[in-house]
């Protein structure tokens, strides 16, 4: 069960969080985003998001239940810091954008090659965090195996008890 | 001034995807993850909405860094969506994996294609 004054703490992080992810990912596109072709800014941050995140989740899954610190860390970090960090809306509108200014081949190689990658990643992220030497984890080992019965990777399932 | 409002914009969008995704969740009855589904494909209609008013507003740059890059930057989540997809994959459901991404990719760029239609 998640207080009233808990459920605002945790929204406070990933305010805060949400908040320096963002402002990271605007320097980086202001730096050295390219005007045409290959997105190669919003490239690199979705493809380093997308590993640092199923590290990150599957670590904190591994560390014990999902409460106290762990709890901060994910929504703070994981929900605030790399979901603000990457994005879905800039990378569909920079397929858009080549696929208006005529780079077909770019148009349809970005957005596959990306989500490819970003899944291939995400995949080694969370093997990477499997390797390393926690707590044993037998607790939890049936749920990591069914996504459907973890915290959503946005970190909200476990605040349906928030009602 | 800018960068601290686009900053600011980028927390709420990340609250406002912790709170639909919460209310997406407590509603789902499919096998796979639909939150971040809804959040990015909501954004890109979003963007695209933003995207083709300010075409034909010059001079609304920065508005359109505050709620594109900030706001709906913020909002919507690539690293999320790669992790929902790699957990299918590491449970063996390959082919949820793929529609899930798949999905997620084409509904979102008919969401975006929809959006710079609406306003432009």
């Amino acid at each position: 069960m998640v207080s009233r004054s808990e459920h605002a703490r945790l929204v406070g992080l990933v305010f805060v969080g949400g908040a320096l992810g963002t402002a990271l990912r605007a320097g980086l596109e202001n730096a050295f985003a390219p005007p045409t072709g290959w997105p190669w800014a919003t490239f690199g941050i979705n493809l380093v998001g997308s590993f640092v995140l199923g590290l990150l989740l599957e670590r904190l899954v591994r560390g014990g239940p999902d409460e106290g610190r762990r709890r901060a860390v994910r929504l703070g970090c994981g929900t605030g810091i790399l979901g603000g960090f990457t994005t879905y809306s800039t990378f569909v509108l920079e397929v858009e954008r080549l696929a208006t200014d005529g780079e077909s081949a770019v148009a349809v190689a970005y957005p596959l090659v990306s989500v490819v990658l970003g899944l291939a990643l995400a995949v080694a992220g969370m093997a990477l965090a499997g390797r390393r030497p926690g707590p044993p984890a037998s607790t939890t080992t049936d749920s990591t195996t069914d996504p459907t019965t973890r915290p959503t990777a946005n970190g909200s399932a476990d605040e349906r008890t928030v009602a | 001034m800018i960068a601290l409002l686009v900053a600011l914009a980028g927390g709420l969008g990340a609250v406002a995807r912790f709170e639909v995704d919460t209310l997406v969740a407590r509603h789902n009855r499919w096998t796979m993850p639909a939150g971040t589904l809804v959040i990015n494909v909501t954004s890109c209609v979003l963007l695209g909405m933003v995207t083709g008013w300010v075409a034909g507003h010059p001079g609304l740059g920065d508005l359109k860094d505050v709620l594109g890059v900030g706001f709906l930057g913020g909002y919507s989540t690539f690293s999320t969506a790669s992790v929902e997809g790699a957990r299918l994959l590491r449970a063996g459901r390959v082919r949820a994996a793929v529609l899930h991404a798949g999905g997620m990719l084409v509904a979102s760029v008919a969401a975006a294609w929809l959006g710079v239609a609406i306003t432009s």
